[in-house]
């Protein structure tokens, strides 16, 4: 058991923090956030060049010999500086595909491109009504020659607006809600039937609700076997897991320090407001739930490459707690600051925004519950078995 | 970064469990009822241990520690969970045993490391007073220098299974005129045999006799007795509390205490169903469960961190802070478990020798005891309310 980083970890960590640091304050976030296109293009070249889309691929797909930790260390210093670029939805989701199930050709084709940051891709799974369940599908692919034709309404993409292309996930058979019959495809943001309507998001992101209306696809399209989806999609989908919270732990950590400092310097009945125990004891809490959250975040991504019920309940686990703690630490930090956490102005309310809206990502504390006690009823059944 | 065990720690495994197998005595399994054993009972699986070698893992080796790494401390503490063993009680082997290696001579190391080891010699802790709970610094009880001899006069309390002890280790006022409460305090070693000493039984919530007052009256102590310097005693209590805080979280038993409690579930019914198919008692096992998974990685992280030779610093007030958290929900959530069947008081009933049944199912009737017991866990050992202090202090420096 080891819980140090290697070398390539740090210089990842230290690089990237260097980065943020000097060409990511807060004010430029600000500008960027409001701006025509809501990101920097050239930003994401910069991230591309320290090598970060490479780090976590191996070697003999063309990456750096990584793998999820890396991805973990990139989306903590994301969280902490509030990036709003798309690294999970293209690196971890569109490269978790294609280095999961693509085919030497697809790999060729859009992991170099992933990799580089050529291509940016966004992953289309969530529906109107579909919730969180991950088979609730009302999109479908029609098997059309050797193609398929998509139709549907997918909700909510995050980063669709800078994507070139997006993973979308499609019933090729079976009923509604089944977990049989769900295929995976690649579509071009550009191909005749797409239609976007873009906006931005609470926290600072674009996101598209995303219209197919008879796109044609070549079977090249396909990821991985016809019908036989859903387990890809949830791998995907754990590792983005995963990532998400590592990205929260981030986040939580500067909303901490932010109100520690904060707590500090401000005087009420002239006495600064950190001198008071019932205001101590509620930034200690807060210490203890992001302590708690590095700690499911590295247990849930050590654990992606465990056999499937232990991966899955290891990310459901740490989902539901990083939810949980990361409701708590916004909150607080927002009470700590009193009207001040209340404004536009100060940078404390982003966090709070951001890790509101983390909580909804690939599923909430509600449905990580529920999956994370299915899953161990079935274990407690084979055992007593 | 990994979570992977190595061939030796997988062999190491193997090896721990066939001696726990083997060795475990058989009139402690299946013991529901913690604080009511006898001495000889609580000392049984520690004796076997002390010949083994392995009673004080956690010691440096040249004093009888088995150097082993914190991932095989880990794993030994997994194995022992396993069969819910009765461990080797805190008081020697983790409070006053550290004490005297870091601080002591060599005469004290020679004269009581040993039989604490063995378990020949029991220990209880002397530091709570009437009016020094939290604020352990207030210490009244006095030793005042008489030729070779400290006089001691004084009252403590709280003093766990003090009833069976030989030997107990206090904070004793040395200096009355120290300018901060913290100085002119001693730790001293004490004999429960002095003439002058009186310990008397403390019944708590749950009906048991665990914790005791401890009168001293005119206590006759030799000043060789004295670990460390004069008046320097609050140096030696701080760091015993740092160690007592580092096993406090408890992480494998709690995981066998899930393990029975889903057990329970599945035997209770509720509408003719078994109670663990309910959804919402199933999740408040789920959430308990995923809140020990990050105590259990915290635990983890802060071994990795001690390994790496940096000592248990002020984090440990968090495993002390959630690890007594989960105990407490833990010992809830099984009462609720049980049902109506928490209520029968079963102590002294049935009578010894008569061959009545007893009320409810065997595993509900110490399940109210043991939830009044574990509202202590929360005050011990530096109140929770204190590690918040700590952390305040240390960690966010405010």
């Amino acid at each position: 058991m080891d819980f140090n980083f290697t070398e390539e970890q740090t210089m990842i960590r230290d690089s990237l923090a260097r980065l943020i640091r000097e060409q990511y304050d807060f004010e430029t976030r600000t500008a960027v956030v409001k701006s025509d296109s809501g990101w920097r293009p050239e930003m994401w070249a910069q991230f591309a060049e320290l090598g970060l889309f490479m780090a976590p691929f191996s070697e003999d797909d063309g990456g750096l010999g990584g793998g999820p930790l890396d991805a973990m260390v990139v989306m903590e210093e994301f969280g902490k500086g509030l990036v709003v670029e798309p690294f999970v939805p293209s690196v971890v989701c569109g490269g978790g595909f294609l280095k999961h199930a693509g085919s030497a050709a697809q790999k060729e084709e859009h992991l170099q491109a992933i990799m580089g940051g050529a291509s940016t891709f966004a992953f289309a799974y969530a529906e109107p009504r579909g919730r969180y369940n991950l088979a609730d599908l009302e999109t479908t692919a029609k098997k059309d020659g050797s193609g398929y034709v998509l139709n549907g309404h997918k909700a909510v993409v995050i980063g669709a607006p800078w994507a070139d292309k997006l993973i979308v996930t499609a019933r090729t058979g079976g009923d509604r809600r089944d977990t049989g019959g769900i295929s995976v495809f690649i579509v071009d943001k550009g191909a005749d039937g797409v239609t976007t309507r873009d906006y931005p998001t609470v926290d600072g992101r674009r996101a598209s609700e995303v219209y197919l209306e008879n796109v044609s696809v070549g079977a090249d399209a396909l990821i991985g076997a016809e019908g036989e989806g859903l387990p890809l999609i949830e791998t995907v989908v754990d590792e983005a897991i995963a990532a998400t919270c590592a990205e929260a732990v981030g986040a939580m950590g500067v909303a901490h320090q932010m109100t520690v400092e904060y707590s500090r310097q401000r005087k009420q009945f002239g006495t600064p407001i950190g001198k008071f125990q019932v205001l101590q004891h509620r930034m200690v809490d807060m210490f203890m739930e992001h302590e708690q959250s590095i700690s499911m975040t590295y247990m849930a991504t050590l654990k992606l490459g465990e056999d499937e019920v232990e991966r899955k309940k290891a990310a459901s686990a740490a989902k539901v707690r990083i939810g949980q703690s990361g409701r708590f630490v916004g909150q607080e930090s927002i009470q700590i600051h009193g009207g001040m956490g209340m404004t536009e102005e100060l940078a404390v309310g982003h966090y709070f925004k951001r890790l509101t809206m983390i909580d909804s990502e690939f599923g909430n504390v509600d449905h990580h519950m529920r999956r994370y006690t299915a899953l161990s009823a079935d274990e407690f059944q084979a055992a007593a078995e | 970064m990994n979570l992977e065990f190595s061939p030796e720690e997988i062999a190491f495994r193997a090896e721990v469990r066939a001696f726990i197998e083997e060795n475990y005595p058989e009139e402690l399994k299946d013991i529901g009822s913690r604080e009511d054993l006898t001495r000889d009972q609580f000392l049984a699986w520690h004796k076997v241990l002390g010949k083994k070698g392995w009673s004080a893992p956690a010691w440096p080796e040249k004093y009888g520690g088995t150097g082993w790494t914190s991932t095989q401390r880990y794993i030994w503490s997994e194995e022992n969970a396993r069969v819910d063993a009765m461990m080797p009680l805190p008081f020697g082997v983790s409070m006053v045993a550290p004490v005297i290696y870091t601080f002591g001579n060599e005469e004290q190391k020679a004269r009581y490391l040993p039989k604490i080891l063995s378990g020949e010699e029991w220990w209880c802790q002397g530091y709570s007073e009437p009016g020094a709970g939290s604020d352990l610094a207030s210490v009244k009880t006095t030793a005042v220098r008489d030729g070779d001899h400290y006089v001691i006069n004084g009252q403590k309390t709280w003093t766990t299974l003090a009833q069976h002890a030989d030997w107990g280790f206090f904070l004793c006022r040395t200096d009355p005129d120290a300018a901060k409460p913290q100085e002119g305090i001693s730790f001293i070693l004490v004999d429960m045999k002095t003439p002058g000493i009186e310990v008397r039984p403390i019944i708590t919530i749950d009906g048991g006799h665990e914790v005791n007052e401890v009168w001293l009256t005119d206590v006759r102590v030799p000043v060789e007795n004295r670990v460390g310097e004069e008046n320097m005693g609050w140096t030696y209590a701080k760091f015993l509390l740092a160690h007592e805080r580092s096993g406090i979280a408890g992480v494998a038993r709690s995981k066998r205490g899930i393990e029975r409690l889903r057990n329970i579930a599945s035997t209770e019914v509720l509408d003719g169903e078994p109670l663990i198919n309910d959804d919402t008692f199933a999740r408040k096992i789920s959430q308990l469960e995923i809140d020990l998974t990050a105590l259990e990685f915290t635990e983890l992280r802060t071994l990795a961190r001690e390994s790496a030779g940096k000592g248990p610093g002020p984090e440990s007030s968090i495993l002390k802070v959630k690890g007594t958290e989960i105990q407490q929900r833990l010992t809830e959530l099984t009462l609720e478990a049980v049902g109506t069947y928490g209520a029968p008081d079963h102590r002294g009933f049935p009578e010894d020798g008569s061959n009545e049944f007893p009320i409810g199912p065997d595993y509900a009737h110490h399940s109210a005891p043991t939830y009044f017991n574990f509202r202590k866990t929360s005050i011990y050992g530096g109140s929770n309310e204190i590690q918040r202090n700590i952390i305040t202090k240390m960690i966010l420096g405010l």
